[in-house]
């Protein structure tokens, strides 16, 4: 049964939903990023991701317009976002604990307004495959990169911008002093709070579309803590990616490809219980920060909330 | 006189905080179209309303106290451990396997060995993490939510396999559960209630944490580490083994608070494939009501009452008001916030403080540190 692993239907199988699969950790991922390159941590992606699930899965549902339902989705993440940028940023309240505070606060709203406004798990029209003319002919490659959803083209997309806004412009400039001396960069005239606040916003949006992409992209439903812990995985990438784009997108890609052999194994039958199966992209990524994070440095103002000296 | 009104404030910032967040309750309550008085007093009578429902209360503050004991020790260490959940399952699992292997022996003796199974069981999924941050510098915040996951998983696999109950091995259903405790191994109740003695023992231990913590060497040295790293180890303290060591006892109370869950409550271990499932969320509950009791254990008691009468007032009032609970758990995370973001007026009072006292005896005090202080609380 084990060969059947390796015929090449469920070798691009395997392939295509890796791809697919790492859409939602790489916007959280991103936006977590930048987040995180500013100096806080926000550990609320999840409970933000949920309430975007939500509100796309809500507005797809009643109104059917799948555009709609994402922007919905990414105002109600910057919402969050800009509530974590006050505490974090003017309270300067502790982030690792605040965050769990507003993933908690995003668990509980979701599941509540779930059960108030909506009660039955159905499901909904999602964003519909794109083929790429021409390239999604290629056997193989067609399948696996260019018969996607527009939500998995926009989260590559993102990889490259997020590249290029940190790297190439004064604003990343800015964002990577803020996270690394954010005195000097006060002094130099970098208002420390307005880059803070533009980077978890722009992180709350971003999780927010992650939430977006698994209620109307990749599963079509909402249910109670559908993410199940995808959103700390996202923050765990960021550590995996060393604080780069491109590192993030390997780890999404690492990730979501175990999580699709994982379910592969359980469709073809491999007689692996389903628990251990699950159980892998878990015992990975801890591995896999063992491995990284001795190696890289942490933005050094990560966690510091910023107060100028009387 | 005015530091004494301080005092007084900086000890009500918690109840101004949970204030301010049922608050905010009551607006989600008027958007779900209830009356939140309504709501409000539904869950109070469902919490206070008689001797069962006191009882009940008690028994959900039971794990909500032991998990916190354990973060009093963490966060005083600056350890962050959101891996309550992992550790109650992984000491739940344990403690589960003590009362099922050994059925021949006296009750008093399993229950003792069973608790025991529960604290080394949450010191193991505590002490890795534990490990990895001491000594590999993984931050520990990921890998316990990652130990969290992967504990789901184990129990899972163990109850639908190894563990599962010979009789629903049998039958088609095969509901993923353990086999019933034999009754001689049951948590003694203490009234005619559900109330049992995991609760008794669960205060008891919230003085012993206060002693660990305050009165011993191993106490001192964490909270020396969790004040400042630099400054231990100029004193000589091994910062990485009372890293390890924070998360590792922060663990074991976890795991504890698993074992007294099945041998007080379910008498049985039972997954819906969650972790919630079977913690009812106490690995998280339980670090709110740390951080309301200001990191104290003996104030964590109070604050594990109020918390677990959230919970079993939020069922009463689901039942009554049709309100899900949903509601509590958000609540929860806003009293979270509040509590954090409320530590913002402590600092600047201590501050103003700081200046007058500048002013008055002319020597400049030592600058504070910020980030210290704002894990810094009562003491």
């Amino acid at each position: 049964m084990i060969s059947e692993l390796f015929s090449v239907t469920v070798l691009i199988g395997i392939l295509a939903s890796g791809i697919r699969l790492a859409t939602p950790y790489l916007y959280a991922a991103i936006g977590e990023t930048l987040g995180q390159k500013s100096g806080v941590l926000n550990l609320g992606v999840e409970g933000q991701m949920l309430l975007g699930c939500f509100a796309a899965f809500y507005v797809v549902f009643a109104t059917g317009n799948l555009w709609l339902g994402l922007l919905t989705a990414m105002a109600v993440g910057a919402l969050m976002g800009l509530a974590m940028a006050f505490v974090t940023v003017n309270l300067r309240a502790q982030q690792g604990i605040s965050g769990i505070g507003f993933y908690l606060f995003g668990l509980g709203l979701s599941d509540l307004l779930f059960q108030k406004m909506h009660g039955s798990v159905e499901t909904v029209q999602g964003f519909p495959k794109i083929y790429i003319p021409g390239l999604s002919d290629i056997p193989g490659i067609g399948d696996i990169f260019f018969s996607q959803n527009i939500l998995v083209y926009i989260a590559y997309l993102l990889v490259p911008l997020a590249w290029f806004l940190l790297n190439k412009t004064t604003l990343g400039l800015k964002i990577r002093a803020v996270g690394e001396n954010p005195d000097a960069a006060d002094s130099l005239g970098v208002s420390v709070a307005r880059v803070r606040y533009f980077t978890i916003i722009v992180g709350g949006t971003l999780s927010g579309m992650a939430g977006a992409s698994l209620s109307i992209a990749l599963l079509n439903v909402f249910q109670q803590n559908m993410t199940s812990g995808l959103g700390f995985i996202a923050v765990a990438l960021v550590y995996f990616g060393a604080w780069k784009p491109v590192g993030v997108l390997g780890g999404a890609l690492l990730f979501s490809m175990v999580n699709s052999l994982q379910l592969w194994i359980q469709v073809l039958g491999i007689p692996i219980p389903s628990d251990i199966a699950v159980m892998m992209p878990y015992v990975l990524t801890i591995f896999v920060l063992i491995l990284s994070v001795s190696r890289v440095r942490a933005p050094a103002a990560l966690t510091k909330p910023f107060e100028r000296e009387a | 006189m005015r530091t004494r009104l301080n005092t007084l404030f900086d000890a009500l910032l918690p109840v101004i905080a949970t204030l301010a967040a049922l608050g905010v309750g009551a607006v989600m309550l008027l958007f779900l179209k209830v009356n939140p008085i309504a709501a409000y007093a539904s869950l109070l009578q469902g919490a206070f309303g008689s001797a069962n429902a006191l009882a009940e209360t008690l028994v959900k503050a039971t794990p909500l106290l032991l998990v916190a004991l354990g973060i009093c020790i963490s966060f005083r260490g600056d350890v962050i451990n959101i891996g309550g959940e992992g550790q109650m399952i992984v000491g739940a699992i344990l403690a589960t396997w003590v009362g099922l292997t050994f059925t021949d022996a006296p009750g008093w003796l399993i229950i003792i060995l069973a608790l025991l199974g529960g604290f080394v069981g949450g010191a193991i999924w505590g002490g890795i993490p534990g490990l990895l941050k001491a000594y590999f510098n993984v931050n520990e915040i990921l890998s316990t939510v990652m130990m969290n996951a992967i504990a789901v998983q184990l129990m899972n696999f163990l109850l639908r396999g190894p563990m599962i109950d010979p009789v629903q091995a049998q039958n088609a259903s095969k509901i993923p559960q353990t086999a019933r405790l034999m009754d001689a191994f049951h948590l003694p109740r203490l009234i005619p209630t559900r109330l049992h003695l995991g609760a008794l023992i669960a205060v008891i231990l919230a003085i012993l944490v206060f002693i660990l913590l305050w009165r011993t060497t191993l106490g001192y040295r964490i909270r020396a580490v969790g004040q400042s790293q630099h400054a231990s180890r100029y004193a000589g303290i091994q910062v990485p083994r009372y890293v390890a060591l924070a998360l590792l006892l922060s663990g074991a109370f976890a795991g504890l608070a698993g074992a007294v869950q099945v041998y007080g409550v379910n008498y049985r271990m039972i997954t819906d494939g969650s972790a919630s499932g079977f913690t009812g969320s106490a690995g998280f509950n339980g670090i709110v009501a740390a951080l309301f009791g200001q990191l104290h254990p003996v104030w964590s008691i109070p604050a594990s009452i109020l918390f677990g009468a959230l919970l079993v007032g939020a069922n009463s009032m689901q039942r009554a008001m049709q309100v899900p609970s949903a509601l509590i758990t958000a609540m929860n995370g806003l009293v979270v916030v509040f509590v954090v973001s409320s530590e913002y007026w402590r600092r600047q009072r201590q501050r103003r403080r700081l200046t007058v006292a500048k002013e008055e005896e002319g020597p400049p005090p030592k600058p504070d540190q910020p980030q210290v202080q704002a894990k810094e609380a009562a003491r």
